[in-house]
């Protein structure tokens, strides 16, 4: 009897410190969400109503109300463009080199720690670089290109760690058999690794572009204007060859600077800009990260294992 | 013949008796697919195998048996090189494949080239997240075989001589996961055989299947011996009796014995063979 008493005594425990647990985890959640709240909030109390058409089609001005980001949004989007195009492929690239043909000895296990430890380095010291580098040494300018270089730069090492995580984790079933089949690694890494891995190689790109969006500091560094009252050329033109590359060589603005300035500003028209850019950029963070888990969904559909 | 013998002499430090049975001299003398001579292997620092010899006869199926961790999946994976796919691994000795005799585990022979030779179905089903006829033809298009005719010709031969042909044929493009288990591990056999493979290797097929499965590949093995020549890892002693013509016995990295199955279940030549297919130890 005595027994039986005790083991109810144990389960009584076990519930009483599952439950302490539990409101715990509430209350941590509540301050992280309630923050999060708060500051969304405001902004949107802040910026909502002044979102209109001729916010995003007007160029900023000495008057707040007649301001606009324009330049600031297409100088994101190009930007964007730009650091995709060139770190996604890089990292990916680098990621599966060293995940799948590198050999595994010390100078693979330097690389994999100085990769990780970039992730963590300041962005503005990615700035300084494409200032001493791009801007002066190559006498590259403060251009769109090199803006969305030191972007890449700086999440290089974020895509790098996630396609190297992705293709880790694809099953070694999975390679085996198509090993066994006799293919050779490319074949390999081609036909049956990426696409088990893109799903996250794809999550680890967005979480990297997202991260790249709202970064201002690298940005300034390099010394990118904070009042454009024109457009880069159109990449797109009506006579041949069409395409149009002039858009890299042009100086630009990005939202975040657009922000920085505004906010820097004495009347309070310019504040409610700035917050009204910062929940538009919010907006554009969400709308990647959507597009992320919609590719990722997708994508899984047809690799379930 | 005398090659036969030597290549099934025992291994273990147990008695030198030869044990190769007097019944396969006195058929027809049966062709030579792969003769295994003095195998080592090494994980790192680590020998799994101490010298394996023993012949893999044409056309039969010959099952590998032994407790967990004595090597005979170490010893299957040998005759595709799968170990080269992780760093620190050694060989030494020869696996001879007929009739060109390669030297499987030589240094100087691409570990590409033994895949192309030989297939491999691995324990778990493993297909590709692919349609079931692009799995089949996997092997095909690494072989170069584009050719659509052939191709469409030869997914349908491997699917009919995997069994399975009739439980597909109507879906060939639909995804290969929607199949069950056993059906997946069919397919994957499908694959293996769709570039008529000089040796098929089959790595514990039916441990993750249930009976009815597992008697459907047992089944199959039996008619596709016609063909093809099997090397058949297996935990399960009663379907090494069941399937296979040969069977060897491992233990702890060593070949303890080899010969005709019959033989081997019912009059083993070595006390630690019996212990075991009787159930002593293990």
């Amino acid at each position: 009897m005595a027994g039986e008493l005790n083991e109810r005594r144990i389960v009584a425990t076990s519930k009483a410190q599952d439950l302490v647990f539990a409101v715990l985890g509430i209350i941590v959640l509540f301050f992280a969400m309630a923050m999060l709240a708060t500051l969304v909030a405001d902004l949107l109390i802040d910026g909502l109503s002044r979102i209109d058409m001729q916010f995003l089609t007007d160029f900023p001005s000495r008057r707040p109300s007649q301001a606009g980001i324009l330049s600031a949004w297409v100088g994101t989007t190009l930007v964007m463009f730009v650091t995709a195009l060139l770190a996604i492929p890089l990292g990916v690239g680098a990621g599966l080199y060293l995940e799948e043909y590198a050999p595994k000895n010390w100078l693979s296990d330097l690389i994999e720690i100085n990769v990780s430890n970039l992730a963590g380095v300041p962005s503005i010291i990615y700035g300084l670089l494409a200032l001493g580098f791009f801007v002066y040494g190559l006498g590259m300018g403060q251009t769109v290109l090199v803006g969305g270089m030191v972007l890449a730069l700086l999440i290089l090492p974020i895509v790098v760690v996630a396609t190297r995580e992705a293709v880790r984790a694809v099953p070694s079933g999975l390679r085996e058999s198509a090993y066994g089949l006799g293919c050779n690694r490319w074949q390999v890494v081609w036909s049956y690794v990426l696409p088990s891995a893109r799903p996250g190689i794809l999550t680890g790109a967005i979480v990297g572009l997202s991260r790249a969006i709202g970064e201002t500091a690298p940005i300034i560094t390099i010394g990118a204007l904070t009042f454009i009252a024109f457009l880069p050329p159109s990449p797109i033109q009506a006579s041949p060859p069409f395409l149009n590359f002039d858009w890299l060589n042009s100086p630009f603005t990005v939202m975040p600077i657009q922000m920085f300035n505004w906010t820097s500003r004495p009347q309070a028209g310019f504040h409610e800009n700035a917050a009204a850019t910062g929940v538009l950029l919010l907006g554009m963070t969400l709308v990647m990260n959507g597009f992320a888990i919609f590719l990722r969904y997708h994508l899984r559909k047809g690799l379930r294992s | 013949m005398s090659e036969l013998k030597r290549a099934s002499t025992f291994l273990s430090d147990n008695s030198g008796d030869p044990t190769m049975t007097q019944a396969s001299t006195s058929e027809t003398p049966a062709a030579i697919r792969a003769d295994v001579r003095d195998l080592k292997f090494w994980y790192g620092k680590f020998q799994a195998l101490n010298g394996v010899s023993m012949p893999i006869h044409d056309r039969k199926v010959t099952a590998i048996i032994g407790p967990s961790g004595c090597g005979k999946s170490t010893l299957l994976r040998c005759f595709n090189r799968i170990h080269d796919l992780y760093p620190g691994v050694r060989y030494e000795g020869e696996i001879n494949l007929a009739p060109e005799h390669i030297n499987l585990v030589a240094k100087g022979i691409d570990p590409i080239l033994v895949r192309l030779l030989v297939g491999m179905v691995f324990q778990k089903p493993n297909p590709f997240p692919k349609s079931i006829f692009e799995n089949v033809a996997a092997g095909l298009y690494v072989r170069g075989i584009r050719n659509k005719s052939e191709v469409e010709g030869r997914v349908e031969e491997a699917l009919r001589q995997a069994a399975i042909w009739n439980e597909v044929k109507d879906r060939l493009n639909k995804p290969a996961f929607e199949l069950s288990g056993g059906q997946q591990q069919r397919l994957c056999i499908a694959r293996a055989l769709a570039p008529k493979p000089k040796l098929l290797l089959l790595d514990e097929p039916t441990s993750a299947l249930d009976p009815i499965a597992t008697a459907k590949i047992e089944e199959l093995m039996d008619s596709l011996v016609k063909d093809v020549t099997i090397l058949i890892v297996t935990h399960n002693l009663a379907q090494a009796a069941r399937i296979s013509k040969y069977t060897a016995f491992m233990h702890m990295g060593n070949l303890v014995e080899f010969g005709e199955t019959e033989q081997l279940f019912t009059n083993p030549a070595v006390t630690q063979t019996q212990d075991y297919v009787t159930g002593r130890f293990g």
